[in-house]
């Protein structure tokens, strides 16, 4: 496979090997949840949850069903987030996984739902929550709906906070839109992966707005954290390490 | 119209040139299609004089409202960390002796002031003016009320510098637990994220000829339907007038306009959206705010469709 960044060519087995990462440039690929779920957590701890959960066609939106089957033969997922229960060195914790490759990650009602379940049983069980993002933005065959997802998964976030448990998220590239602007910029802890494109309006939109093109490394995962809204950059080799550290130096009040 | 329909009024035209070539006689059979597509581009064309009225450069705007239904409103600057967006007002009232706290997107009245506000589009330091006005109303038992009327948040470079996804962010989980009541009324346009920037509340309301999207019409031709052109039949697949939105439960009811649009006599806006707030303040305002932020929550927190596989 050729690195779509420094264009050199590896073995596929060589970039399994390192989870996806150009080992000449570090450029990370993106990869599935599947993948995610195998170098984050204890092998076999993995315990999907929320799966049961069947998306709708809300306002009728022409070719929607159509699309949705092609993500569900193309990615092997129901929807374009995973949810569930796992250990990371043996700490328990409640992992969501966006899909890029599920219609662009977008998040209509079913993706809001998962979310939104996820975090509010982090809240009553006192478990850390850790979000692993990726997504084109709202997804507009669900309409309006798809907006207030938004709404409903910050409103989660709040009672993950008020009830003092950890939220950590990975900013995966890319992430925009409507998932940028509520749940993913609102963790205790905001990791990016390297190189990862995160903002809101995406690049095209505002090249045409500023009518110029944009500077180099603009919105990318380095910039946000120049710009002071992303915690840390942590190349993925190095996130279950990270994970396990931060999760012990988040201690929950009444645990 | 949809692809379908399209396909729909070709065959159409196909069979009845076929028909006028053979000598056939097919008017029953077409008139049920054509009904069918004449209802359609109707509501296609209703649509789109929503959309125009929403967007009309004579549809009252924000302080235009503040100054009808608002006594002595002081209009208070600035986020206290960068600036002060003129994008975004906000500041505090009487509305009938009862102290408010009023914040809405403001787009221009001529061409002068719809530049120095920029178009109503709300940089950062819009969204945070409007956290600070409403923290500040929590604190002092103030409600809130806000006005919806913008084409979204700005996609400008300093937008992203500064963090518009989490001022955003920021504000629809802070809306969400503001121990005050909060009335939403989009007025014109409700664009996106950066509509819901200020628009997480108790109460949810839509002017009759107001608009409310996840998507402008324009954008979503482009991208869902590869057609940029194709802006009024997104409008329509897109289920964005305050009938649609109603019937999705995201508002609680719709405020009407006279006849010509709100422009046509703003008093007759202006007192009807005051109607509707004092009517709600009423009840809002004798609940425990604990019970209020948890009602709001619940309301929040169902929204959205879909099935569930039972166990």
């Amino acid at each position: 496979m050729e690195c779509p960044h420094c264009k050199k060519n590896h073995d596929d087995s060589v970039l399994k090997t390192n989870l996806m990462v150009c080992p000449e440039c570090g450029y990370h690929f993106r990869i599935s949840p599947q993948e995610r779920i195998k170098y984050i957590s204890d092998e076999g701890s993995f315990v999907e949850l929320f799966c049961g959960i069947k998306t709708s066609n809300p306002i009728d939106m022409e070719g929607y069903e159509e699309k949705l089957e092609a993500a569900k033969a193309k990615t092997s997922l129901d929807e374009a987030v995973v949810t569930g229960s796992c250990t990371v060195e043996n700490r328990s914790v409640l992992l969501g996984i966006m899909s890029f490759d599920f219609m662009g990650g977008s998040m209509g009602s079913v993706v809001g739902e998962k979310i939104t379940r996820l975090m509010l049983k982090g809240a009553k069980d006192k478990t850390p929550v850790i979000i692993y993002t990726t997504s084109g933005g709202a997804r507009m065959q669900e309409g309006l709906f798809s907006l207030m997802q938004m709404a409903k998964t910050s409103s989660a976030a709040a009672r993950l906070d008020e009830e003092g448990v950890p939220y950590f998220v990975m900013l995966c590239d890319p992430t925009t839109g409507g998932v940028t602007a509520s749940f993913a910029m609102l963790g205790d802890i905001i990791c990016a992966e390297p190189g990862a494109l995160i903002g809101f309006a995406g690049p095209r939109v505002i090249e045409g707005t500023i009518k110029q093109k944009l500077p180099e490394g603009f919105q990318r995962a380095e910039f946000q954290q120049q710009k002071g809204f992303v915690d840390c950059i942590v190349p993925r080799a190095e996130q279950k390490a990270f994970w396990v550290k931060m999760i012990d130096a988040h201690k929950i009040a009444g645990k | 119209m949809t692809e379908n329909e399209m396909k729909d009024k070709d065959l159409l035209e196909q069979l009845q040139r076929l028909a006028k070539e053979r000598g056939f006689d097919i008017t029953e059979e077409i008139a049920g299609i054509t009904e069918k597509l004449e209802a359609s581009e109707k509501s296609v064309s209703q649509v789109w004089e929503k959309v125009e009225l929403a967007r009309h450069p004579d549809r009252p705007r924000t302080l235009d409202y503040i100054n009808m239904i608002i006594d002595d409103f002081v209009e208070l600057h600035g986020d206290r960390f960068y600036g002060d967006d003129p994008a975004m007002v906000g500041g505090i009232g009487f509305l009938d002796g009862i102290p408010v706290t009023v914040i809405g997107n403001m787009k221009g009245r001529n061409l002068k002031e719809t530049i120095e506000r920029n178009g109503g589009m709300a940089n950062p330091e819009g969204y945070r003016k409007a956290l600070r006005l409403a923290k500040q109303a929590e604190k002092f038992s103030r409600p809130v009320i806000t006005f919806i009327d913008t084409q979204g948040a700005y996609p400008g470079l300093g937008s992203e510098e500064r963090g518009i996804g989490e001022a955003i962010a920021v504000n629809l989980r802070e809306f969400s637990r503001l121990k005050t009541p909060v009335i939403c009324i989009v007025i014109g346009e409700g664009g996106s994220g950066g509509a819901l920037g200020i628009g997480v509340g108790d109460k949810i309301y839509m002017l009759e000829n107001a608009i409310y999207s996840v998507i402008s019409p324009e954008g979503c031709a482009s991208i869902l339907l590869r057609d940029s052109a194709r802006a009024k039949d997104a409008a329509a697949m897109l289920k964005i007038t305050s009938k649609d939105v109603l019937s999705m439960h995201v508002t609680n009811g719709v405020i009407s306009e006279p006849q010509g649009g709100a422009q046509s006599d703003i008093d007759a806006t202006a007192a009807s959206i005051k109607h509707r707030i004092k009517s709600d303040l009423e009840k809002l305002m004798k609940k425990n705010p604990e019970v209020l932020v948890k009602y709001r929550n619940k309301k929040i927190q169902e929204m959205g469709v879909f099935s569930e596989l039972s166990k």
